[in-house]
């Protein structure tokens, strides 16, 4: 079995059941690290990718639903070379510890300044309120997400 | 940079540069104790080598756990080597390479490593310039160093990659090169951004999970309903008929699988998950009485503290508590993941543990293979927080590793997995009682702690100390629990108040039989002593009519603990008896962690929403005083993430479980603190440059779990006294 879908704007075929998540697919068929593994069960928020512009958990998204869609992962933003204005945030507030929630952290919050380019602090809360971080990195990542905004507004 | 080499004024009896680091022949004789983990790896190239491109190579046998240590390591060895940070590069945590330094735990990085790191990395650039000074026909005293490069007063230079070849660093290090004074540290307490932030923010591969090997196929494991059963049967011929399982592991009730693909593992996790048949382990305690039942146990009992004076004649007012605080999970946002290969009768495993070292000999212990054949390779994981499953799986990706020879196998537990397999921090009873005097000051002190081991880690006992080991056909069986002895402690960590009480006499009662499996979690038995500690300050203070600041102060003579007080009081505006207003309330904690590292006081600001039972944590301030800081973005970040990971343990986390096993197996029966609840923190670093660094990793938790509670009482002026403060709790202490 074989289904064919559309990431970060290439078409990718591979070689998986129609039931396979989204998330195996994108870790092991086509070796993107961003999205992670936390809990399966679309509570932790660890594995978020975007789904036509939306925020969606990769974990319980079965990759025969996705035909026709646009997916987008955290490599889809940019590269360390030429990272997204979200990115660059949160590596200038250095908002990260052991950075295994920041996958989803960044892809909420693209997910948020897409449909609400100025957000309050508390909108950004409120928007991340189903991804859980346990280091504490939580101020620095709303700092992060404000800062963004900002940086986007300007250009 | 540059430095004159004018500065290293050297150690008596070691007069000049050439003569630094020759070896002292009476020292020689018999081994002399070096500071930190020097003692226990003392060549210099096990620490430091150069390169023949000038670049340093440091290796460290401490990790990276997402406290950003590799970062803060290579920023002490680039001061004392005077090259650029971008030209030291860092092997950490790998027993075919690196120093071996334990456990990376105790917030003890700093202390060990660096130490050993910052005297090795004097020593080095000192042979060097010994080298240089010969090469360059100059007087040692006469040459400088700028990042790298060794500088005569005739123009000549030299670089450290033309010396490498000459410099023979396969000695003994002899501690004695005198390192950089604070004022001249140029890299050193400098907030240097982390170097794995980049990488984890754009999907660069960052963790043991992103691991893909040439041929590599994947894992899972099957774990009974509760604690010592037994497998009697299970239908492998189900799950091996799954399209792409390769091998359904079973070794007594060990019980896992290998698939080609991951789903296919899952799927065949699920299949023999469904047929295996257990005969049950015992019944765990009933939860309702589980402090009753814990005391009832064997207990080791220790008098730690005790300070005499006469007691003073009349009736002095006696207040006495009793708190308890809950099993707690470690929780780690990824689940514990190994990646292991068997190949030529050897194995390597790719892990996220805390120690690669003591990994490696339960190891080969468990799985019978020698020590030389066998070879852990620290590689990240999610956060930690002490001791989770990251020994554990790294065992059971090793026995599947060997079900499939020459296959690399990448195991990640699966949720619940981790969640009713992980060691928790142990629920502890902490028993408090004291007199105050007519002048309202505390005379007497006396304060008794129950707790089961806070250490159960690879090679912390005899016996075996992995988890599949337990369930194997020749089963390992741990040995008797041990409690790290004081000053630093288990259990009774913090137990010991560093107030000056006249007398005062604490007691561990150490519980060595373990109903529910417990190990390390963050602060070891510091954040539950704390909070009762501080909390019966706390209701000391009322009882003395104080204020809780001057209370503290007036028993404190420590001025380095008075500084963090006063600084947090100044910071947070503290105003001497102010009162809660019904719903909002203010409180301050203090602690000096394991009364040996940082020091560290915080206020917090609770609001209450009465008829819901919701305790929000809305602000914190936090005075830290963690001598020389060698990060302070770094160190602002572990206290600011202590807080917030304390104000989580405090408000929700409670491991839950019935006498027929562990219920908290996924986030909806173990929530932890979210976004919107994160508390607004502002941070006051203290630093002392000519002070030795202090271990900071854990030093917030139990100053903030004590300001929650106490800012609980200062606003609704009733006490709780059994974390966590959920919302059932408050609504029962406020009806």
């Amino acid at each position: 079995m074989a289904v064919t879908l559309k990431i970060n704007g290439a078409s990718q075929t591979v070689p998986a059941e129609p039931d396979t998540p989204l998330l195996y697919v994108l870790r092991n068929d086509l070796e993107l690290n961003g999205a992670k593994f936390g809990c399966g069960l679309a509570q932790c928020g660890a594995c978020t990718v975007l789904v036509d512009g939306k925020a969606v958990r990769s974990c319980v998204t079965d990759i025969g639903s996705l035909a026709g869609a646009e997916i987008t992962t955290l490599e889809g933003l940019g590269t360390a070379d030429k990272p997204h204005a979200l990115q660059s945030a949160f590596i200038g507030e250095q908002a990260a510890q052991c950075g295994y929630c920041i996958n989803g952290m960044i892809m909420s919050a693209k997910a948020l300044l897409d449909r609400n380019p100025r957000p309050s602090e508390s909108d950004v809360r409120q928007a991340l309120a189903a991804n859980l971080c346990r280091c504490g990195t939580h101020n620095r990542i709303i700092r992060a997400v404000l800062r963004a905004a900002n940086e986007m507004g300007r250009t | 940079m540059t430095i004159s080499i004018n500065r290293r004024a050297f150690a008596k009896g070691f007069g000049g540069i050439v003569l630094a680091f020759t070896l002292d022949p009476a020292l020689a004789q018999q081994q002399k104790q070096l500071p930190g983990s020097l003692n226990g790896n003392r060549l210099l190239d096990a620490w430091i080598r150069i390169n023949s491109d000038g670049s340093a190579t440091v290796f460290t046998g401490k990790v990276e756990l997402g406290q950003g240590i590799v970062t803060a390591l290579a920023q002490i060895a680039a001061e004392e080597l005077d090259l650029p940070l971008a030209r030291v590069r860092i092997v950490s945590g790998d027993t075919g390479r690196t120093p071996n330094e334990g456990q990376t735990a105790g917030s003890q990085s700093i202390e060990n490593s660096g130490t050993a790191l910052r005297l090795a990395a004097a020593e080095v650039r000192a042979i060097l310039l010994g080298l240089a000074a010969a090469k360059l026909e100059a007087a040692a005293d006469t040459l400088t160093v700028a990042d790298g490069v060794i500088n005569a007063p005739t123009g000549k230079t030299i670089g450290y990659g033309e010396l490498s070849a000459a410099a023979d660093l396969h000695r003994e290090a002899t501690a004695t090169v005198r390192p950089k004074l604070a004022g001249q540290h140029k890299i050193v307490g400098q907030p240097i951004a982390r170097f794995d932030i980049p990488g984890k923010v754009t999907g660069k591969a960052s963790y043991v999970q992103d691991l893909r090997l040439p041929g590599m196929v994947h894992g899972r494991v099957v774990r009974p309903p509760r604690y010592g059963s037994t497998l009697e049967a299970v239908d492998e011929a189900k799950a091996r008929a799954i399209p792409g399982v390769i091998a359904v592991v079973r070794d007594g009730s060990f019980l896992g699988v290998v698939a080609e693909r991951e789903e296919q593992a899952v799927k065949a996790r699920v299949a023999l998950a469904e047929s295996a048949k257990w005969r049950l382990g015992p019944e765990l305690p009933d939860p309702a009485n589980i402090f009753a039942h814990l005391k009832s146990l064997p207990t080791k009992v220790e008098v730690i503290g005790v300070k005499q004076a006469p007691l003073l004649a009349g009736a002095p007012k006696v207040l006495e508590a009793t708190y308890t605080r809950p099993y707690m999970a470690h929780a780690s946002i990824g689940p514990s993941a190994a990646v292991a290969e068997f190949k030529d009768d050897k194995l390597t495993v790719w892990t996220h543990s805390q120690g690669v070292f003591p990994l490696r000999a339960e190891i080969s212990k468990t799985m019978k293979l020698p020590p030389a054949s066998v070879r852990c390779i620290h590689t990240e994981g999610s956060g930690c927080y002490g001791h989770n499953g990251a020994d554990d799986v790294a065992l059971d990706a090793a026995l599947l590793a060997r079900a499939v020879p020459g296959k690399p196998v990448r195991l990640p537990w699966m949720r619940d997995d981790e969640f009713a397999w992980e060691p928790y921090g142990p629920a502890m009873s902490m028993q408090a009682k004291a007199s105050l005097d007519g002048e309202g000051r505390i005379v007497d002190w006396n304060y008794e702690v129950w707790s089961n081991s806070h250490s159960t880690r690879p090679e912390s006992t005899t016996g075996a100390n992995v988890l599949a080991a337990w369930y194997l056909a020749e089963p390992g069986k741990m040995g008797p629990p041990t409690s790290p002895p004081q000053p630093a402690g288990g259990g009774d960590r913090n137990s010991i108040p560093l107030y000056d009480f006249p007398n005062q006499r604490v007691v561990h009662h150490f519980i060595q039989d373990m109903p529910i499996r417990v190990s390390a979690l963050r602060t070891l038995g510091a954040y539950a002593n704390v909070f009762a500690a501080e909390s019966f300050m706390d209701e000391l203070a009322l009882a003395a009519g104080a204020d809780p600041v001057a209370f503290r102060l007036a028993h404190m003579k420590d001025p380095r603990a008075r500084a963090v007080i006063e600084k947090v009081a100044q910071l947070a505006g503290w105003k001497a008896g102010e009162k809660g207003d019904g719903t909002r309330g203010r409180g301050i904690g203090f602690a000096k962690y394991k009364n040996l590292a940082c020091y560290v006081a915080v206020v917090a600001e609770v609001e209450i929403d009465r008829k819901e039972g919701n305790v929000c944590v809305c602000r914190a301030w936090c005075a830290t005083d963690a001598g020389l800081v060698i990060n302070p973005d770094g160190l602002i970040g572990q206290i600011e993430g202590g807080i917030i990971q304390s104000a989580s343990w405090t408000l929700h986390e409670e491991v839950k479980f019935s006498t027929q096993g562990i219920l908290s197996r996924d986030w909806s029966n173990y929530p932890i603190l979210t976004m919107p609840e994160a508390p607004q923190i502002a941070i006051s670093l203290i630093n002392r440059p000519t002070e030795r660094s202090l271990g900071a990793g854990e030093g917030s938790q139990g100053p903030t779990v004590a300001a929650i509670a106490n800012a609980f009482v200062n606003a609704t002026g009733k006490r709780i006294r059994d974390l966590p403060f959920h919302p059932e709790r408050v609504k029962a202490a406020l009806a």
